[in-house]
C-alpha cells in the first residue's frame, strides 16, 4: 500500500499571524514538502493543478520534473490533472516527458476541475465537463498506446498521422487514476478502462464514499478487468496531529475557522464527526485511517492533505515527521494484516518495480 | 384501488415562530389531503419537515457542500415522497430565504412529475400572487406537477367563517387537497432512481457525449 501527500497549492493567509506567503515562498514550500515526503519514508507526492489565484500550481509537470531531479524513490502524481481544459495531446507529451525524466516514477490523476471560468479561459464550456473528460481521455489513452494516431472528435482539431513524443518510457503508459467526488459517470469511466479510482474523501460523508467506490468496484468487474476486490482504489484524507489531541484541536481551530473551504459552516467538531477530517493524536489518525478500509475495502493508495488553510511550512513539516515516524509505519503493518493475498498493490512502472525489488533484496542481504 | 394502497406525503413548512400560521396552514392542508386519500381507500404516511429545525444545517450545507445526517434525512424524505405540500411565509414579495435554501438543495431529478401543493401565508392578501410568480416557477423548474389550486392564507382569512363558503380559506384548502390527493392516487408510488445503482454503461455515455 502506498502513502503520500497531496497538495492543493493554495496561498492562504496564516490566520494566527495575518501573514500571507508570497507565491515564491509557497512554490518553494511545496517543493520542500515533496522532498520531506520522501525523506520521512512516504511513497507519493501529488500536486493540484489550478489556473486562478490563490493557487500556485498551474504547471504541474514543471514542478514535478524539478522534484523528480531531487528525489530517488518518490512517486510523482497529480491531484488532479484537468482532462477537461488541457489539450489531451499536451498532456500526453508533458507527462510522457516527465515519466522519462523521473525514470518511471510517475502516475497521474485526472479530474474535471471545479472552477467554472477556467473552462472559458481555456476555450471550453463547463456544460461539456463530462463529455470533455470522456473524449479527451479516449484520445490521451490512444496517444500513449498507438504510435501513429488518426483522430477526429468534437472538441479539438483533428489529427492525421500524429505521433505523440516521447513515446512512454519502455512502452508503458503512465498509470491513470480518475478522481471524482460525486459523479457516478467518472467511476464508470475508471471502471471501463480498468484504471484507478480516487476519492478525495475530504468534503464528503463516508456513506457517499462507500457508495461511489462500490459502484466503481462493481463496474470494474463488469467490464472484465478482474474481481471487484482487485480494482485500484485511492483515498484522500485530512489530518492535523499533535502528541496530545487537545493541543492539536487548539492549534488547528483558527486554521479551520478561517479556511476558505471550511470557515463559517459546520464547526470543527461537526466536520470531524461528519467527514474523515481528523484533528488529534497520531493514534487517532491511525484509528480513523484504518477504518477507511471498512468503507471502501482493501485499497492501494492513501494520500493526506496537510498543507492548506494557511498552515506555516514548519508545522506542515512537523506533520510529515509524525506521519513518517508514528503513523505510516503502523498503517503499513496494520493494513498488511488480513489483507487478502489477491488484492494487488497500486500499479508501478516496471523500472520502479524492479528498483523496489532490488532495494528490498539489498535490505534482506544487508 | 386496493384497500392496502399507501402513499407517502411530506409536508415542508418554513414557518419561523412556534406556533406559526404557516405551520397551521400546513397542518390544515395535510389533514385535508389525509381525509381525501383515506376516502379513496389509500393509507397516507405523513411526515412533516420543519425548516426552522434545519436552519443551521441548511447554511452549513451551503458552505460545506454536503448535508448533515439530519438534513440528509429530510431531503431524502422529500425526494422519496409520493406527494409534497410546501408552505412558506411570503417575505419581500417571494418565498422566505429559508424555504429557498431547502429547495436549492433538493436534487432536481428526484422531482420529475411529483405532485406538489404550494401554499403561503402573509399579513395581507395583497401578496397572494407570490404563489404564482415565485413558488409555481420554482417547482416548475424542478419539473414537479404543481396542482392548479395554490392556497394563500392572509391573517384576515383565519377570522372568517369555518364553513366552506365559496372561495373561503376552508374551501380553497379542501379544493387544493382534493387535487393533490387525486394526483397522488393516479400517479402511484414513486421509486427513486439510485445514482450509484446501475449506471448508464460507458459505451452509451460515450456515444451520447
Amino acid at each position: 500500500m502506498q502513502f503520500g501527500i497531496f497538495s492543493v497549492g493554495d496561498v492562504t493567509p496564516d490566520p494566527t499571524t495575518g501573514r500571507t506567503p508570497s507565491e515564491a515562498e509557497r512554490i518553494q514550500a511545496m517543493v520542500a514538502i515533496a522532498l520531506k515526503t520522501e525523506e520521512v519514508g512516504l511513497d507519493v507526492f501529488a500536486t493540484g493543478e489550478h489556473h486562478n489565484p490563490p493557487f500556485v500550481p498551474s504547471s504541474p509537470t514543471t514542478m514535478l520534473g524539478y522534484i523528480a531531479a531531487r528525489t530517488e524513490r518518490l512517486i510523482l502524481s497529480t491531484a488532479t490533472t484537468l482532462i477537461t481544459t488541457n489539450d489531451p495531446v499536451k498532456i500526453a507529451e508533458d507527462y510522457a516527458m516527465l515519466q522519462h525524466l523521473a525514470g518511471g516514477r510517475l502516475d497521474l490523476m485526472l479530474g474535471r476541475g471545479n472552477m467554472g471560468p477556467v473552462y472559458p479561459w481555456f476555450g471550453q464550456d463547463i456544460r461539456n465537463g463530462i463529455p470533455l473528460a470522456y473524449e479527451n481521455y479516449v484520445l490521451l489513452h490512444r496517444l500513449w498506446r498507438e504510435d501513429v494516431v488518426d483522430w477526429e472528435g468534437k472538441f479539438r482539431t483533428p489529427l492525421v498521422g500524429f505521433t505523440s513524443t516521447p513515446r512512454p518510457l519502455d512502452g508503458v503508459p503512465p498509470f491513470v487514476w480518475h478522481g471524482s467526488i460525486r459523479s457516478p459517470e467518472i467511476a464508470e469511466q475508471a471502471a471501463y478502462y480498468g484504471d484507478g479510482f480516487f476519492h478525495n474523501n475530504i468534503f464528503w460523508p463516508a456513506e457517499h464514499v462507500r457508495r461511489i467506490v462500490a459502484l466503481y468496484r462493481r463496474r470494474f468487474e463488469h467490464h472484465g478487468h478482474g474481481p471487484a476486490d482487485q480494482a485500484i482504489v485511492g483515498l484522500g484524507g485530512q489530518t492535523f496531529m499533535r502528541k496530545n489531541s487537545q493541543d492539536a484541536v487548539r492549534e488547528f481551530r483558527p486554521y479551520f475557522d478561517h479556511a476558505p473551504v471550511y470557515g463559517g459552516g459546520p464547526t470543527l467538531e461537526e466536520y470531524m464527526e461528519q467527514t474523515p477530517l481528523t484533528v488529534g493524536s497520531p493514534q487517532q489518525v491511525i484509528d480513523r485511517t484504518l477504518a477507511f478500509r471498512e468503507v471502501v475495502g482493501d485499497y492501494q493508495r492513501q494520500l493526506f492533505l496537510v498543507d492548506h488553510a494557511g498552515l506555516p511550512l514548519h508545522s506542515v513539516l512537523e506533520q510529515l515527521d509524525m506521519l513518517g515516524e508514528l503513523v505510516v509505519p503502523v498503517l503499513r503493518r496494520e493494513f498488511a494484516t488480513n489483507r487478502p493475498p489477491n488484492v494487488p498493490e497500486a500499479p508501478l512502472h516496471p523500472r520502479v518495480l524492479a528498483a523496489h525489488a532490488a532495494q528490498a533484496a539489498a535490505t534482506v542481504n544487508a | 384501488m386496493s384497500a392496502t394502497a399507501s402513499r407517502s406525503l411530506v409536508v415542508v413548512s418554513a414557518g419561523l415562530s412556534q406556533p406559526s400560521s404557516t405551520r397551521l396552514l400546513a397542518d390544515r392542508l395535510s389533514a385535508a389531503v389525509d381525509r381525501h386519500l383515506r376516502g379513496a381507500g389509500i393509507e397516507p404516511q405523513i411526515e412533516v419537515v420543519e425548516l426552522r429545525d434545519q436552519a443551521k444545517d441548511l447554511v452549513n450545507n451551503l458552505l460545506a457542500g454536503f448535508p448533515s445526517p439530519h438534513l440528509r434525512a429530510a431531503l431524502d424524505a422529500v425526494l422519496a415522497a409520493d406527494g409534497l405540500i410546501a408552505v412558506t411565509p411570503i417575505f419581500s414579495a417571494s418565498y422566505s430565504g429559508l424555504f429557498k435554501l431547502f429547495f436549492d438543495l433538493v436534487e432536481r431529478d428526484g422531482f420529475a412529475g411529483k405532485p406538489v401543493l404550494i401554499a403561503a401565508t402573509g399579513g395581507t392578501a395583497r401578496h397572494s400572487l407570490a404563489l404564482e410568480h415565485a413558488l409555481r416557477p420554482l417547482f416548475a423548474y424542478l419539473n414537479a406537477a404543481v396542482v392548479a389550486t395554490a392556497v394563500y392564507a392572509a391573517t384576515e382569512d383565519w377570522g372568517r367563517s369555518g364553513v366552506a363558503a365559496e372561495d373561503s380559506l376552508v374551501e380553497r384548502i379542501d379544493r387544493a387537497a382534493l387535487e393533490l390527493s387525486v394526483a397522488m392516487s393516479v400517479r402511484g408510488s414513486a421509486a427513486r432512481k439510485d445514482p450509484f445503482g446501475d449506471p448508464v454503461p460507458f459505451d452509451q455515455l460515450l456515444q451520447s457525449s
